[in-house]
């Protein structure tokens, strides 16, 4: 694509990234015989032609099963991996103009958050080295601030009293702590926006409150936006302003949560919610889940994606696939047959 | 506690321990509880709280550095601490089974399913006819909805959701009359757990069997069990019919923890609890309560006496200073302020 195609050109002020028509199509490994014979190569379609907007200083849901594509699109959104199609505008720059030395550069405004924060730390790093790494690489000409900085970044994601924690190493600390440390290691090069992937997925109930908490607060105090990527949508109504819920490597649907969660118009993200355990054993679910499981995204189903498992599919929904179309005020929905939910 | 008929095991004073570098642990700490037959005990608490040696210590699988320390597990009138191996290993399987979180992790994976299943008869049932074999698994097979053809699928070829079904049958083909699932949705996503909870559901109705039910999801507790039992720091905390327990919470843990539940529901709380701390590690375990730190309603008391699990309304059990009496309680309140 030449550079003066590029939808960031038109970027709207409003959106600190936008993607348009992202795709990510991963080669399938084979072995030579059967490359040989198959002539054609098979590809795994993670993410398939997504368009969504994350506007300013908001927190954007991406909610899916396993195999959905959320990860790959979080990795795609902050330019750890190059899209097969597709554009990502970061505060109206296209990711593809830039080199990887650009790049690099950029990453100080965009960092993440993993699961496993005893995988995401170095077991032989203390906290305090890995907390002001990104101020050693990011402003390596102000080291005489950067105690300051770190310390400051530790009392706002509650590591008090700081010196306690700085010469200690992950495995001496709990699990929620460690958790603060990926986010102060994330907050320090002072960043725009932060993706995190299943952040609190593997704490505790009563230490994802505190966690969940944590992030809120930060966002108002630093101006932040996120990009939160999860499967569980009980968790999402506390944090996310959006979701989109994503199905095979597509959009089904997208708007405000509350929206999403009142107003479901995709027969999947009904399913979805339905499905969801609520902490009230008097309301058990009754209503019958759908058949089959998620099919595989090297061949994945023709037209709308979901209809071999869909309660109200019809022909049209194997031969056309369905387009995001606005249903309601911002509400976004992927299916043929959706009116019938208005 | 109970009619002695319808309690299919009886754990008493239970304890497990773990040696340790850092010295010796008390995973399940003087633990006692009754499994109804025919109900699902829901056990859920957080990580480290020993809910998973619990489940292991019904089977007596608690391995080398831990052992279980003292008590009594009495399985439909007899003590299985006094068993042998050989009756122990008929006793595993025949009589109770048990799912774990990861099912490829628990079947062969150079087996194919059908082999999983007859191994089984045949080992526990040596004199079975090879046909009348083949006809059970068949049948137990197409009940838990997989289609007859993939039988002969090795674990790999099938999904997660199928796997855990093929653990369950495992537990069904011998007719065992209790199923520990240890987080055995976990790994699942939401909608095939829901399956597989509809599924266990209609088995359990079915086959009248027992369910104990260890998880982390106390929203998954809440559809499907009858009771369910909160366990903190290696001690039972409260026990208690399912609605109860969620209606009226006793103890100030099992409050928090209610609280702390993310809901789905628009209409449920705005913000969730955030109780004070982290769980403690039990090699050095508070005195007394082991909640009393996190406590809100901590006295005096709480610190230096232990108090014991009793039955304070009919059918519910707690274990907290603040349904008690004792000589050295200084102020006796029944409100709970949270």
């Amino acid at each position: 694509m030449n550079k003066e195609d590029s939808p960031c050109l038109q970027a709207d002020w409003e959106n600190l990234v936008e993607v348009h028509n992202l795709t990510k199509w991963f080669p399938v490994q084979k072995g030579f015989l059967d490359t040989f014979l198959a002539g054609e190569k098979d590809y795994v379609r993670a993410v398939d032609g997504v368009t969504f907007n994350i506007r300013r200083g908001e927190v954007f849901g991406l909610a899916g099963e396993s195999g959905s594509g959320k990860t790959t699109i979080g990795r795609l959104a902050i330019g750890l991996e190059k899209p097969t199609e597709g554009t990502v505008c970061f505060d109206g720059t296209d990711l593809s103009w830039l080199d990887n030395e650009e790049l690099r550069m950029l990453r100080r405004r965009m960092q993440v958050i993993f699961q496993d924060p005893m995988a995401s730390l170095n077991p032989r790093m203390t906290l305090g080295d890995s907390i002001s790494h990104g101020l050693k690489i990011h402003y390596p000409d102000k080291s005489s601030a950067h105690r300051e900085i770190m310390l400051d970044i530790m009392e706002k994601v509650g590591l008090t009293p700081p010196h306690f924690y700085l010469s200690k190493f992950p495995h001496q600390i709990s699990g929620g702590q460690r958790q603060r440390v990926v986010i102060a290691r994330a907050l320090i090069t002072n960043p725009d926006l932060i993706l995190a992937d299943e952040p609190i997925a593997m704490a505790d109930v009563s230490v994802r409150a505190l966690l969940l908490d944590l992030m809120v607060r930060l966002k108002k105090e630093l101006n932040l936006t996120y990009l939160f990527i999860t499967h569980d949508l009980a968790t999402a109504k506390y944090i996310c302003d959006r979701i989109g819920i994503l199905y095979l490597g597509k959009l089904a649907e997208v708007s405000e949560l509350r929206e999403v969660y009142a107003h479901p118009l995709h027969p999947y993200t009904q399913a979805l919610l339905a499905a969801v355990p609520v902490p009230r054993p008097l309301e058990r679910r009754t209503q019958p889940m759908p058949k089959g499981e998620i099919p595989n995204p090297i061949n994945p189903p023709s037209g709308c994606r979901f209809h071999p498992r869909c309660p109200i599919a019809q022909d049209i929904c194997s031969q056309e696939e369905p387009q995001l179309r606005e249903l309601r005020s911002s509400h976004k929905v992927a299916c043929h047959f959706a009116e019938q939910f208005l | 506690m109970s009619d002695q008929n319808d309690v299919l095991i009886q754990i008493r004073n239970l304890s497990v321990t773990y040696q340790t570098r850092m010295g010796s642990v008390s995973a399940v700490d003087d633990v006692s509880f009754d499994i109804k037959r025919g109900e699902i005990l829901g056990l859920v608490g957080e990580s480290g709280c020993g809910k998973s040696t619990m489940g292991k210590a019904l089977m007596r699988m608690i391995a080398s550095p831990g052992e279980i320390s003292g008590g009594q597990i009495i399985f439909d009138g007899e003590d299985i601490m006094n068993y042998d191996d050989k009756k122990m290993r008929d006793f595993r399987g025949r009589r109770v089974s048990m799912i774990f979180q990861d099912p490829m992790t628990s079947l062969n994976p150079v087996q194919r399913v059908d082999e999983h299943l007859t191994e089984a008869i045949e080992v526990h049932e040596p004199k079975t006819k090879k046909e009348s074999i083949t006809e059970r698994i068949t049948t137990l097979v197409e009940r838990l909805g997989i289609q007859r053809q993939r039988m002969t699928d090795y674990p790999h070829q099938l999904s997660g959701g199928m796997r855990q079904r093929i653990m369950i049958g495992l537990g069904l083909v011998l007719n065992a009359e209790l199923i520990i699932a240890d987080e055995a949705t976990t790994s699942l996503d939401v909608i095939v757990e829901a399956k597989l909870v509809d599924q266990l559901r209609e088995i359990q109705d079915e086959f009248g069997l027992s369910i104990f039910m260890i998880t982390h999801n106390i929203a998954l507790v809440a559809e499907v069990a009858d009771r369910i039992a909160v366990m903190y720091a290696g001690r039972m905390a409260e026990i208690g019919p399912i609605q109860d327990v969620f209606d009226n919470p006793l103890h100030p843990y099992t409050q928090g923890l209610l609280r702390s539940v993310p809901s789905i529901q628009l209409d449920d709380q705005e913000e969730l609890y955030k109780m004070p701390g982290e769980p403690p590690n039990l090699t050095h375990p508070p005195s007394a309560c082991r909640f009393h730190p996190r406590c809100p309603v901590a006295m005096p008391i709480c610190s230096r006496i232990q108090p014991t699990l009793e039955e304070t309304q009919p059918m519910r059990l707690v274990n907290c200073w603040l349904y008690q009496d004792h000589p050295e309680k200084e102020t006796p309140t029944n409100q709970v302020m949270v």
